[in-house]
Order: structure tokens, then sequence, then C-alpha cells
């Protein structure tokens, strides 16, 4: 197939336009060598899953097969696109060490077995433990890329059934900052804005998020819009030389855990310089006076000496927000996981209230979300909250879904907040969670400070169930391993960052012996027996569309409502929620008209201190907000916890790249993917290396009190006195599988802090103090870091990342011929 | 007026210790790392406090034991254990032998809140008496400072009400 090299050109080719017109469709094919469209049997739709965009595509099946993708033109998300994960990462479901049957470990081996030896395994243990210590023994760890269904069937067998308050996703590494700025700031969760904006926006700052990497088909919206007549202003923060960076206007880049104060300092600008919306902040919002009290003190020079960035660049900065009549904001992981994650985009938050840039064209917000059903893990309360965003502190709420699941509401763990992932292991550590039911997820690969991580989960008194597609590094340490289906092979929905619902359908059958993750969680539910109060199934359905009903009726009312949606109308497209009688095709922004889901009686948060953590207690909230107005939140800057040092000289942030996933488990398995970004380097300034003596591709040890990591170094665009290594690599396709062969490891969270933001619980992976020392000087070979995104050579001499004959996908633009 | 420098003085004095306590509890429960994090950034509060009470001490020559009773300065690394930490740790450890650690974490919530609770009581004494003296600059101290005290106060509180179920049933 002739084309476009999608690795070389990750945003493919640009159809430039301006604002407020439609963005163009540009329909992305990449299907199996030596086929073409006319050879497909079917194409099946779904969205993509390697991100969180949601962009729709057709799956193409040939023979019972996958053997491709293409873009669906007419998708309100993508209007064709397709990233490079989305092209080529199809084929990591085809791999031949799929997991095909159930095991069990024998002798402290792990080997083969059936389905009803694994289940019988999985629920007695359950049993066992809920009579001999209770359900507070039994924990869940789930992810960010089963289907709305799964999770609801989950939510519901782990606080419904069971009764334990320990049930968390691995959305907390991701993207629960994002869902408790949320509720900071509106009291519920809920994204404000939608992708259009970015078609009308006049500036569009992007904070702690590198677009071009994490959503590559947003960023080619924003790419079209800055190659189109009267393009929007760019600001970007971000320590590294991101291509966000190198596209922007102004580019911020803070000494890392400093957040807060370059907000500090943004909101103070914008204040001082009266760009405030005041009839907007009177009529719709408390706190101001409290925000403008805590910002006064931060005027540019003061956040300039505690940032490390230029005055002026600040002063830039602001005048360009402060100015804007269009604002789109978004933020990610350079904001949720680092130092005071919550109280940073709380602040982001602010500016928009502050200018009242909120539920009109090109005036949103995206708190964005890590991972491709993330979003689904909060409405459906799989990541510990209650379903539908409902209060846990608030009775009522609790007695609604108690109706809505025919159980007595005491029956629901609601005494306190939901056990969050890092509490949920240090039970485990200390004892009280005796099985941990871990699925879609790696935490062997993902959690901070991996030693301890594999300590407590190798211990002899867990019962550790694993339920994934391949044997990863965590299912290889497990009791039980269950083999799931994926994507293509199972049908459900999945929302994506702006509310965005899309069906996926079943392409394929699973390989060999594996269920749907859905079929899995009934059948453990019926194993327990668990029951409603009148003794009926507490879990009445068999399959998703019946799981889709059930949660339609628990979203009824509620700020996430399904209740207008259903499998067919899906079929003929996306649709975004609410989507109700009120809104029924769905509703593109939530905020119009400044009313908010805030009210007492009805929002999902009381909201926390940001500092200490501590909720807000009913009382409290009532009478700081007693009218449902948007909440101004200020924040006092704190200094991080562990700041470099002489012998720690440097701050060491994780990330990742654009061609990988999470912790590679699929796309470490593509061959396009994986050549991209084969091995795991470290990146470092330009002046750092100097300094040092050091030189592309010399091998460096870089170590901090928790342990070693050695990578090739590159030398990119990051600020001076950080280094930067990419989270994905672990040890399943290394000879150990599991875990370091020699001293040395090759996964960052090796070397990472067990530390987390006070609010949203999220693990701080950007603010550890860290050393670097030469191994061995380079052999000629550069470090093997990509060359077209972030980690891009500053230097010359470094061969381009290309992706070959292989690589070649199709663009149509205009649509389909 | 003997009896305002006398309340500066205990309030002083009780800040004092709540900062000492705070970091005897992060160091006695380091492996609750939301607990170590947190209450070591809430002993800087009251070692704030202190620094505003020796301020306005000064001013109105009041004698204030300058001494903080933990000798180590609030910025101390994490990863460090000092002299001072050491020998907290070993109290702790001979404090807590034959004591399930998990119930000397709740304990130590519950002596956390009540020692928050009496400086509470204490800022509460001195803002009413700038009120009834009509001393503006005590009376902002209290606003200042006051608000600090009532969240490391809930603090403790919510951390308390987060973790006893678990303990209390396994």
């Amino acid at each position: 197939m002739t084309g476009t090299d999608r690795i070389a050109h990750p945003w493919g080719t640009r159809t430039p336009y301006g604002p407020g017109e439609p963005w163009p469709v540009r329909v992305d094919t990449y299907l199996e060598e030596g086929l073409g469209e006319a050879d497909v049997d079917r194409w099946v739709p779904s969205a993509t899953i390697l991100h969180s965009n949601g962009d729709g595509l057709d799956i193409a099946v040939k023979d019972g097969r996958i053997v491709g993708v293409r873009g669906r033109a007419a998708d309100r998300v993508n209007h064709g696109r397709l990233g490079p994960k989305d092209l080529y990462g199809w084929q990591a479901g085809n791999s031949q060490d799929r997991l095909t049957t159930p095991l069990i470990r024998r002798d402290g081996r792990l080997v083969e077995t059936d389905w009803d030896t694994a289940m019988d395994a999985v629920a007695g243990r359950t049993r066992e433990l809920l009579d001999e210590r209770g359900p507070g023994s039994i924990g869940f760890y789930t992810t960010g890329q089963l289907f709305l269904e799964e999770y609801y069937a989950l939510a519901m067998i782990a606080h419904g059934g069971i009764g334990t308050n320990h049930l968390d996703g691995n959305t907390r590494l991701c993207t629960a900052t994002a869902a408790t700025a949320l509720k900071e700031s509106f009291a519920s969760d809920g994204q404000p804005g939608s992708y259009t904006d970015i078609d009308h926006a006049d500036v569009i700052a992007l904070y702690g998020h590198n677009m071009a990497e994490t959503q590559t088909v947003l960023w080619s919206r924003v790419l079209d819009r800055l190659g189109g007549p009267n393009p929007p202003a760019i600001v970007c923060v971000d320590p590294r030389r991101t291509p966000v960076a190198e596209a922007a206007t102004v580019h911020l880049a803070p000494v890392p855990g400093t957040n807060v104060m370059l907000m500090n300092a943004l909101l103070h600008e914008i204040i001082e310089n009266d760009r405030v919306d005041h009839d907007y902040v009177d009529r719709h919002t408390v706190g101001f006076k409290e925000l403008a009290a805590q910002v006064a003190g931060c005027d540019p020079e003061t956040a300039a000496r505690v940032c490390d960035v230029p005055a002026d660049d600040i002063r830039t900065a602001a005048r360009l927000i402060g100015g804007a009549e269009r604002l789109l904001s978004t933020v990610l992981q350079g904001f949720y996981q680092s130092h005071q994650a919550t109280a940073a985009a709380v602040q982001v938050n602010n500016v928009h209230l502050v200018r009242g840039q909120l539920g009109r064209p090109g005036a949103g917000v995206l708190q964005m979300n890590g991972q491709p059903t993330a979003e689904n893990t909060r409405e459906c309360g799989a990541d510990g909250d209650l379903p539908g965003f409902r209060n846990w502190a608030n009775d009522a709420h609790v007695e609604e879904l108690a109706r809505l699941w025919n159980l007595d509401p005491l029956r629901i763990p609601h005494y306190g907040p939901p056990t969050h992932l890092m509490k949920i292991m240090r039970y485990v550590e200390e004892g009280s969670i005796r099985l941990l039911y871990v699925c879609g997820t790696n935490p062997a690969v993902s959690l901070p400070e991996l030693r301890r991580i594999r300590r407590l989960l190798t211990q002899e008194r867990l019962f550790l169930v694993v339920q994934d597609i391949f044997l990863s590094e965590t299912a290889s340490l497990a009791d039980v391993v269950l083999p799931a289906a994926t994507w293509g092979e199972k049908t459900g929905t999945f929302t994506n960052t702006d509310r965005t619902v899309h069906l996926s359908e079943k392409a394929v059958d699973p390989p060999g012996q594996a269920r749907s993750d859905l079929d899995i969680f009934l059948d453990y539910a019926d194993r327990l027996d668990l029951r409603d109060k009148d003794g009926s199934p507490l879990v009445p359905w068999r399959d998703p569309e019946e799981a889709f009903e059930a949660w339609k009726r628990c979203s009824a009312g509620r700020p996430c409502d399904y209740s207008g949606m259903s499998y067919a109308m899906l079929r003929e497209g996306a649709v975004q929620w609410p989507c109700n009688a009120e809104h029924p095709a769905g509703g593109e922004r939530l905020y119009a008209d400044g009313r908010f889901f805030s009210d007492p009686a009805y929002c999902e948060s009381y909201g926390h201190d940001m500092i200490t953590g501590a909720p807000l207690e009913p009382d409290e909230y009532k009478s700081m907000n007693p009218f449902g107005k948007a909440v101004i939140k200020a924040a006092e800057y704190l200094p991080p916890h562990e700041p470099p040092r002489a012998d720690l000289p440097f701050t060491l942030i994780t990330g990742r790249t654009l061609y990988h996933f999470h912790t590679r488990t699929k796309t470490g398995r593509v061959p396009q993917l994986n050549a991209a970004a084969p091995e795991v380097w470290v990146e470092m300034s330009p002046e750092d290396a100097r300094e040092r003596g050091w030189a592309e591709g010399d091998l460096l040890r870089v170590t901090t009190p928790r342990g070693a990591v050695e990578a090739r170094l590159r030398i990119s665009g990051v600020r001076t006195g950080v280094l930067f290594l990419p989270f994905h690599y672990g040890y399943w396709d290394t000879p150990s599988g599991a875990e370091p062969d020699g001293a040395d490891g090759r996964a960052a969270n090796e070397l990472t802090i067990t530390d987390w933001d006070p609010a949203s619980k999220q693990p701080l992976f950007k603010t550890a103090a860290a050393q670097a020392e030469r191994v061995r000087p380079g052999d000629g070979q550069p470090a093997p870091a990509p060359t077209t995104t972030a980690s891009k050579p500053v230097e010359p001499g470094v061969p381009e990342t290309r992706g070959g004959p292989a690589a070649m996908a199709d663009e149509r633009p205009g649509g389909p011929a | 007026m003997k009896r305002v420098a006398l309340a500066v003085r205990e309030l002083h004095q009780a800040e004092n210790e709540l900062a000492g306590e705070l970091l005897a509890v992060a160091d006695r429960h380091k492996d609750d790392h939301d607990i170590f994090h947190v209450a070591r950034d809430l002993a800087g509060w009251s070692r704030r406090h202190m620094h505003r009470l020796a301020e306005l001490g000064r001013e109105r020559d009041i004698a204030l034991d300058g001494r903080p009773r933990d000798p180590e300065p609030p910025d101390r690394w994490p990863g460090d254990e000092t002299l001072g930490a050491s020998v907290r740790r070993k109290g702790a450890e001979l404090l807590g032998r034959g004591e399930d650690p998990r119930l000397l974490l709740l304990r130590d919530l519950r002596g956390l809140h009540r020692m928050a609770a009496g400086v509470s009581l204490d800022w509460e004494i001195l803002a009413q008496t700038a009120q009834a003296l009509k001393d503006r600059e005590l009376l902002d101290l209290a606003k200042r400072c006051h608000p600090g005290t009532l969240r490391q106060l809930r603090w403790a509180n919510a951390t308390l009400k987060e973790n006893a179920p678990q303990i209390m049933t396994e």
C-alpha cells in the first residue's frame, strides 16, 4: 500500500481550517500487508483504545480474524483520522502468546487448568475470607480499559454484593486528579468542555499536557487550526520541549513540583490587571475573595524565583490567557502526577471561572483522561466512588442506590471515602487485605517503588487473582490467572474524555478459552451466590446490552445521564452524555449559562481540603455553597516533599512516549510501534550533559533511595536539573519475566517515591530526587528514543525514527472515495 | 495584660508541642505514607504559627522559649533520619512494644486531635481577648493562624475516620 509512514509522521498530512469552520475529513486506513479494502469481509464499528481520545473506527475482519482498521469519517471525535497506535496496535490481539486458558499456581508454578477449577478457587477463597475476616479482607484493582458494562457489574459485585470499600481502578494513576479537580470546582465529576472547542478557541493553554503524544488525533486538530487562517495562540506549561512546546506562542518550563506557584502567579496577573468577569463571578461562583487574597503575594517575580521561569514569560502567558475571548484549557499528567496535583489542576478551573470562560463554543476546560475507558471507571464507580456520580456522604444517595440494587443501604459501604489504590496496597502490605483481584492492569510495573510492590504482591498470605490478556509481570506473580477477551472480541460501550459514548461491537471470537471480562464477573457473582434482599440474584443480567439497560436506570437523573441512549442509537453513531429528555441527542457542553451540579442535595462531592485531603463535612459544604454555584478554591504553594540535594541533584520525572501504551503489554508486541521505541532511555538537558562531559548514547545509571535503572542517554530539550524516564518498560520481554535480572532494573518505577496527592490520591511520579552516573561511554549507538517526539535529540547526527514500508498507511482527505 | 502575655506564651508552647508530636507521629508511621507526608507538612504550619507568635513576643517583650521541642528544621528531607528522629523512633518502638501498631495509629491520631483541639481553643481565647482589647494586631494574628489549626484538627479527624473501619475489623 502506498501512503504515509505514520511512524515517521504521527499526525499525518495537514488539512488546515479556520475558526468556526468544520474540521475537514481525512480517512486513515491500515490493513494487513497485501490486503485492500475490497478483500475485507466485514467492517465492525468500534473506537480507539490505546489512549483516551475515543476516535471512531471500523474494524476490518477477514476469515474470522482482525486484519486492520479504518477511521470513521462521520465520527464527531476524529473525522476519520487515526493515530499510530490505532493504525498498528490491533495486531497485538493476534499475538501467539495471548493467554488462552486459565492458570493456577501448583507447587509454586503456574499451570494450565479449566475455568471451573480456576473460578472455584477464586470464589472459594473469597467466600472463605468473607466468613473468616469479613469484606474488608477483599480488594479489587481494575483498569481504565474495560467497558462500561463490565465496570458497572464489578462495582455492583464489590460494593453491593461483597460489601467491600476496597475497589479502585488504575485510573488512580492517570485520571484521578481530573475527577477530583472537577469535583472540587463543580462539586461533581463531568467534563465541562468539548473537543469542538478547538475549532473555536482563540487561545489554547495546555498544562502539563503533551497532547501531541497522548492524543495524537486531537493534536492533529490543533495543528490544522495552526495551519489555517486566524490560528489560536498556544500556551504550553511543560518541563520538556514537547511538540506542543515547539508549536507554542509561549512555553513555560517550571521546576517540577511548582505548578501551584505558577498557576497562582497567572491568576495574580489576571486579577491584578482586572481581566475578571465580575458579573459571572458574582452570579455563579463562591470563593473569589479567598482566591484574590491567596494569590495577592504571588507576583511573577516571586513565581519566577520558585519556578525558575522568566517573569516576563509568565506575564506574556497571563496576558494571552487574560485576553482570550474563547479560552480552551487542557490539563494532564504534568499536573496530575506532580506535587500538589489537585490544587494545581483546580487553579486551571479557577482561570475559567474568574474569566467566565465556560459552556460556550471555544470556552472550555478539558481535564483529560489517560486511558480509553477511564471515564466509565469513574461513572460506574469502579474507582470506588458510588455509581452515577452519587455522593457517599449523602445518605439519600446511598438509599437511592440501594433501591436500584434492592439491597439494605447498610450493605453498601459508605462510612468513609472509598479506599484508593495506594491505601489498598498498604492494607495488602500490612495483611488486612488477603485477596486482591486485579483485572486489566499491571501494578508490578506501573506503581511507584516497585521493590516494595513486588514484596507485597508476593506475600504468602495474599491470594492474587489476575485477569488479563497476556502473562504480564503481575500475572506471573498470581495464584490464579484468568484469560480475558479484548477489544474486538466482545461488545460494550465506552466513553472518552469529552463524554462521547461509542458502542464497540464484537468482531471476532477471543482466542482459546478466553472469555469477556463481563462473563467472568457474572460467573464470579454466580459462584458467590450474591443475592438481593428478596433472595433474587443481585446481578440478574446475562449480556452487555442488559447491563447497559441497567446502567441507564442507574444513571437516570444524575449528571452522567445515559437514559436517552440505546445500543440501537449508538449503532447510528457516537452520542455524548448527558442524553435524556432535555438533551435527546446528547449535550455537547456542561455548565452553559452558569448552572452547575453543585446543589448540596444533588452534588457528587462536598470537596476536600486540598492540602490535608480531609473531606468537607456536609454542613461545611452547605454553609459554603448553599445555592449550588461553582466553587473557586484557592491553594497555597507548598515545597515538594523530596527536593533535590547535593547527592541527589536531579528531579526525576517519568512519562510516556507516543508509540507505547501503559506497560507495553500490547504495543510492545506490535512491530512498527516497538521498533520506534524499543528500549528504555533517559533524557537530560544539553547543559547538564555538557557539564559532565556526557554524550548521546552513553550508558547511565539513574539512582534514587529506592533503586537503580540503567538507560542510554538522550540529550533532549528537557529543562536543566531534570531527568526524564519513560515508564513503559518492564520485564515481561526479559528472561526473568517479572523483575530486574541483575542489580539494576529498566522500569522507571524502580525509582519513584511512594507519595500521593492528599485530595485525589494520585501517586506522584514527577517529583523524585535522583542521581545519575555514567556506567560507560557510548559506542556510537544513539539512545533508543524516538526523534519525532519530545525525546527529539538537540544535536544532529541521530537517525530519524522511521516506520518504513511496513508502516505505510492510507490517508484520504475529504472522506471516502 | 499579664494574662495576655501568659496566653501568648502558652500558645507558643502548645504549637511547639503540636509540631513536635506531628513529626513524631510521622516518624512512627513512615509506612503509612499519606500520614507521614501530610503530618510533616502540617508540622510546618505549627512552626509558622510559632514564628508569628515569636515576632509578636519580640515586639511586646514577652519572653518565649524559642527552642523547638524538636530540634530539626522543618525542611528536613523525608528520607533522612537525623539523631532526633532516631531517638523518637526508638522511643516509639519502646512505646509500641507489645502494642498492636495499627491500634497505635488510631491512638496517635486521637492524641493529635486532642492536642490540636487544645491549640484551637487557645487561639479562640486569644482572638476573644484581642476583640475585647480592640487589639487589631493580635486579632489579625489569630485570624491568620487559627484556620490552620482547624485544618489540622479536621485532618486528624478525617484520617482517623478513614483508618478506623479497617483497623477495627481486621
